[in-house]
């Protein structure tokens, strides 16, 4: 029985946050550009998630019929069901989890490179030329990002000489990894941005040349799921940032655990808002030259040293 | 759990005769990634969790991403009528009949062989590398000098001189 609260509290918990983030990256947004934002439905506008949603429920859900109808229809669900698979292995306090597995990284790895599939059969479906330039776009940046997203991780691995995200939270217990796989970290979160395509490395969507890139011919629900799936990431990739660098749900013990969890994978939400509304948004080659030039170096450099020191300290 | 594998099997065994009997390249190319992950699963049901995980992130993940990516950039689909007058149903006869003999002869001969339990205990990843890193340390130096040959490969394929002139100024 108490299996099945936590099940239910892993799958609604990110879901809720991720509609929440919604209102949540307007308002931020709008306070760092010096306006209001929608401050209207209900308390300083927390119901403008409730209206959107179902402004986007009773709209028309139109198929265009020049597209692959059983490829459009499938690619909306495949970035919720892979992030939403994601958070199973993640541990939201001690007890708090779906699954232990020994293979936890690799499984979260693999899911966030099934995610691609659903950018880019989306743009591909659609047969419109500004979709399917951008689900070419999404799918060499992701590829791209996915190489070293891998490789920056493997420090924190060697440090907690496991898989598992429990016990890598655990191996923290000392000091989180952010100090000593500070490298790792920096390389990790761009490879984030660029994996959730937020805004500074949004080129899929890129609505300035793209008009809106791979969900340009999506409405109603079907272009909510995209919509909800892009913050499903963020709070996927924030949580994993947390449990992998920040220590999880460690904390002091006046609060209860996983109160700690949600409030440093808060802060990351917070960070990712801010990189939104601060950065703007590089070309396409400069992208790939950064990732392949700098970044990947860098995640090589970064796995080298933390292996050398390891084997000169054991 | 005989039966999950079972059923991953012949989930496995149906979508690689889709794949390579589909006319539609990406329908194909879906089919084949639904393939690997069956295939996983069989990995991971034999005990084999990094295998299994690798599975879906190289081969599922990565290169199938590849695959996709560049028959998004040909846009291949336009010669789908060609390639229908291309295969007929005919064509499959023979080499169906010949391939279900060798896969009788096959099934024959295993019959007799002893069998093997295999999945006694998991395989994690540190055995993995352990192993990767001691007895086999040789292929995989190999197979990262074969790896390295590629990159220079392409490098050599992809460089460009530099620029002196603006390129209407340019000799054609």
């Amino acid at each position: 029985m108490e299996y099945i609260f936590i099940i239910l509290g892993v799958l609604l918990i990110p879901l809720s946050i991720a509609a929440g983030l919604i209102w949540v990256e307007r308002r931020l947004l709008s306070f760092w550009q010096d306006r209001l934002g929608p401050n209207r439905v209900g308390p300083f506008g927390l119901f403008q998630v409730i209206a959107d949603t179902v402004k986007l429920f009773f709209k028309e859900d139109w198929i265009p019929p020049f597209s692959d109808k059983p490829v459009f229809v499938m690619a909306p669900g495949i970035v919720m069901i892979t992030m939403l698979l994601t958070f199973s292995v993640i541990p939201f306090g001690p007890g708090f989890y779906v699954l232990d597995s020994n293979i936890g990284i690799l499984f979260f790895l693999g899911n966030s490179s099934l995610g691609v599939y659903s950018i880019v059969l989306g743009g591909w479906a659609s047969n419109n030329k500004y979709s399917l330039i951008g689900a070419m776009r999404a799918s060499a940046q992701m590829l791209t990002y996915e190489v070293f997203m891998g490789l920056s991780l493997m420090g924190v691995v060697m440090l907690a000489d496991s898989f598992s995200f429990y016990s890598i939270v655990q191996a923290q217990k000392n000091g989180w990894f952010i100090f000593p796989q500070f490298i790792g970290f920096l390389v990790f979160f761009i490879a984030a941005l660029a994996e959730t395509h937020r805004l500074p490395f949004d080129i899929p969507e890129a609505e300035g040349e793209l008009v809106a890139g791979y969900h340009s011919e999506y409405s109603g629900m079907k272009f909510g799921m995209f919509f909800v799936g892009e913050y499903l990431g963020v709070t996927l990739m924030s949580a994993i940032i947390t449990t992998l660098f920040f220590g999880g749900w460690l904390g002091p013990s006046f609060l209860p655990p996983v109160f700690w969890f949600l409030f440093k994978t808060f802060i990351l939400i917070c960070v990712f808002i801010l990189l939104r509304a601060s950065l703007p948004r590089p070309r396409y080659d400069q992208l790939m030259e950064f990732g392949w030039k700098i970044l990947l170096p860098l995640a090589l450099l970064n796995l080298l040293i933390t292996g050398a020191i390891l084997i000169f300290i054991k | 759990m005989e039966v999950f594998f079972y059923i991953a099997a012949v989930i496995a065994i149906i979508s690689t005769i889709m794949a390579i009997s589909g006319r539609n390249a990406i329908h194909s190319l879906l089919f084949l990634i639904l393939s690997l992950l069956a295939i996983s699963v069989v990995f991971y049901l034999l005990d084999a969790p990094f295998i299994a995980a690798l599975e879906v992130i190289i081969y599922a993940g990565a290169i199938m991403v590849l695959f996709i990516f560049v028959t998004m950039m040909l846009n291949i689909g336009l010669e789908e009528k060609q390639e229908k007058s291309w295969i007929n149903p005919r064509m499959w006869i023979i080499p169906s009949i010949l391939a279900s003999i060798l896969l009788v002869d096959l099934l024959l001969a295993l019959k007799n062989m002893p069998t093997v339990v295999v999945g006694k205990q998991v395989i994690l990843p540190k055995q993995v590398g352990i192993s990767l890193f001691s007895t086999y340390l040789l292929a995989v130096e190999i197979a990262a000098i074969l790896l390295m040959a590629g990159v220079i490969g392409a490098y050599h394929l992809g460089s460009q001189k530099k620029k002196v002139l603006h390129r209407f100024l340019e000799k054609k």
